[in-house]
């Protein structure tokens, strides 16, 4: 199938179609995703919501250019990951994709700052965007920027994530369980974050969890299940459309 | 950022980075200390011989360098050389290692005396009766001597007779036709220092000597003695060097390969970081390696001070037995070997680090 319909379909920032993935572990094939249709516009806010082994993780691999897809087709802001190689993918992720994780995954041997402008040093750029002092006081964490991540809370931790995610002005934010490793009013911190950073400066994000309260401040909800995207109509989280 | 992230990396996991660079430190500083101790000995050695202020060495023409056997010449060449034109003294001396490494000279005193301008006592006088022994300041020293004390060496009680002043001929001297008669040496010498008339004809005579002696006696001019008391010279002790020199690299090869194995395995999950934000393989291997290479730098340095130590130590300790000597000139080989096994043990932690699955690294627990 050709890419043409889809890259012509500009708004739409994240483009998937049909997309397989299939793992082989050992002689048994396992096919994580079955046939994926997906669009994200720019700007938007939504939210992967299932169960374990329902294949948003591989999604978000696949999206984040961790991984590459089998077959089918994905376009994240015009470039087509199929034509990637190992290579492309990962000069993909130093500008294009920004990562939030569950765990944080900050370097234990650097400060917040240092973290920081070690994403920005792998990018290769040297000077801090525009509006980014923003975004760190939007995220709360300027005076907590020379602080190691053991001298720093889970929720500033994962607020620094965050700002690391953001330095290279990545098209999409790309959040795994952001919330999973925080309580009630941390999670509550970083997702109001997340809906201010989406409100206020545009940014495209496509968060995945299992948590139906986390996905609520998404714009939009989508439900996998067994490796596919569930048909709108099936049900509803929150007063919000699947 | 990467060389902050590089030191940041080695302060963070301290104390395997400090044993690590001790290790690579004790193996630089023994290298280092083995190369000052060969070095010291030889030029201690050349520094006798000089001391003599012979024109031109004989020794048997076997075509080895500098060996320590004894009893190759016989005696009668002494008086043959003797008659030779432009020779105006010549002496025959004996050696006999004692202790490892440290020589005793049998030496016809009197003789010995005319032709060096005799030796500088600091204590006693020369040797008179057979057993009488003359030993240097440093030994003197270490072994709290005083004359008319008993000095076993060789399996032979020796008197002494005499304290001299360090620097001339050996650390130990004795009658010629006591040594001979104890080693079963009998007419027998295994050098011969000659002074000439002229010591502007010393290559001329050197020459001259060799056509008339050939096939019996090897001349060479002072110089070109003491440039075979060089490691390069003595090719059993250059060949220990080198091998001594390769298991050090193997040893630092191993504890660097060990220990970045072990980061590595340690950092899965900060490599998985590195990759997710998009880090290349090559820069991962840049990372290891600059860390195998700050690590190896360290351990140099320590190496260095630790050499330093050990010098003063054993010239403290045995100023008389060990001649070590500080060899600032070898500490960029120094350098080099432990960069050379620091470099090979990082190649394949770094390769492994390079080839991990971004997925599979960030889930590593």
């Amino acid at each position: 199938m050709s890419s043409a319909p889809l890259a012509e379909a500009v708004p739409y920032i994240i483009q998937v179609r049909n997309l397989r993935k299939v793992y082989h572990t050992g002689d048994v094939e396992v096919e994580a995703l079955r046939g994926v249709d997906l669009s994200v516009k720019r700007s938007e806010f939504v939210a992967v919501v299932g169960p374990s082994g329902s294949g948003k993780s591989t999604l978000f691999h696949i999206l984040g250019g961790l991984a590459p897809p089998t077959s089918g087709e994905v376009l994240i802001d015009g470039v087509d990951l199929r034509k990637m190689d190992e290579s492309d993918r990962t000069e993909m992720r130093q500008r294009k994709v920004g990562f939030v994780f569950q765990k944080y995954n900050l370097l234990p041997t650097l400060t917040a700052r240092d973290n920081i402008l070690l994403a920005q040093s792998i990018a290769g750029t040297k000077t801090r965007p525009p509006g980014f002092d923003n975004v760190l006081n939007l995220l709360g964490i300027t005076n907590r920027l020379d602080h190691k991540p053991r001298a720093l809370s889970g929720g500033e931790q994962q607020r620094v994530a965050i700002a690391r995610a953001l330095v290279n002005q990545p098209a999409i934010l790309l959040a795994d369980e952001p919330t999973g490793n925080l309580d009630t009013a941390n999670s509550n911190v970083v997702l109001d974050l997340l809906r201010d950073l989406n409100k206020r400066v545009g940014q495209t994000i496509l968060m995945i969890t299992h948590n139906p309260e986390a996905a609520a401040f998404a714009d939009r909800i989508v439900f996998m299940r067994d490796g596919k995207i569930v048909q709108k109509g099936e049900g509803e989280i929150h007063g919000k459309p699947l | 950022m990467i060389n902050k992230l590089v030191i940041e990396n080695l302060k963070y996991r301290w104390v395997r980075t400090l044993g690590s660079a001790m290790i690579v430190g004790i193996l630089v500083a023994s290298l280092i200390t083995l190369i000052g101790l060969s070095r010291g000995m030889l030029e201690e050695s050349a520094s006798r011989a000089k001391g003599i202020g012979a024109d031109i060495v004989l020794r048997k023409d076997t075509g080895a360098t500098a060996s320590l056997q004894t009893g190759q010449i016989n005696e009668k060449f002494l008086k043959l050389v003797r008659a030779q034109p432009h020779v105006a003294q010549a002496v025959g001396v004996l050696g006999q290692t004692v202790e490892i490494i440290t020589v005793m000279n049998g030496v016809n005193i009197p003789e010995f005396a005319k032709f060096s301008g005799g030796f500088k006592f600091l204590a006693g006088g020369p040797p008179v009766a057979p057993d009488d022994i003359l030993v240097d300041e440093p030994y003197a020293r270490q072994k709290d001597l005083h004359i008319g004390d008993t000095v076993n060496l060789v399996n032979h009680n020796w008197h002494l007779s005499g304290i001299i002043q360090s620097g001339m001929l050996a650390r130990f001297v004795v009658r010629l036709d006591t040594l001979q008669n104890l080693t079963e040496n009998t007419g027998r010498l295994n050098q011969i220092y000659v002074k000439l008339d002229d010591p502007s004809r010393t290559d001329a005579e050197v020459d001259i000597l060799n056509k008339a002696f050939a096939g019996d006696l090897k001349a060479m001019s002072l110089p070109d003695f003491l440039a075979m008391f060089s490691i390069n010279s003595i090719g059993p002790l250059k060949i220990f060097i080198k091998v001594i020199t390769v298991m050090w690299v193997a040893v630092g090869f191993l504890v660097v390969f060990l220990s970045m194995y072990t980061a590595v395995v340690e950092r899965t999950r900060e490599i998985g970081i590195l990759k997710a934000l998009g880090a290349k393989p090559w820069m991962i291997v840049d990372l290891l390696m600059r860390e195998a290479i700050l690590l190896s730098i360290v351990g140099w340095l320590l190496g260095i001070g630790l050499a330093l130590v050990a010098t003063q130590a054993i010239v403290a300790i045995a100023p008389a037995s060990l001649n070590v000597i500080n060899v600032p000139d070898f500490w960029p080989w120094a350098a080099l070997i432990a960069l050379t096994g620091a470099i090979c043990g990082a190649i394949y932690p770094g390769v492994k680090a390079a080839r991990h699955d971004a997925i599979e690294a960030l889930s590593y627990e």
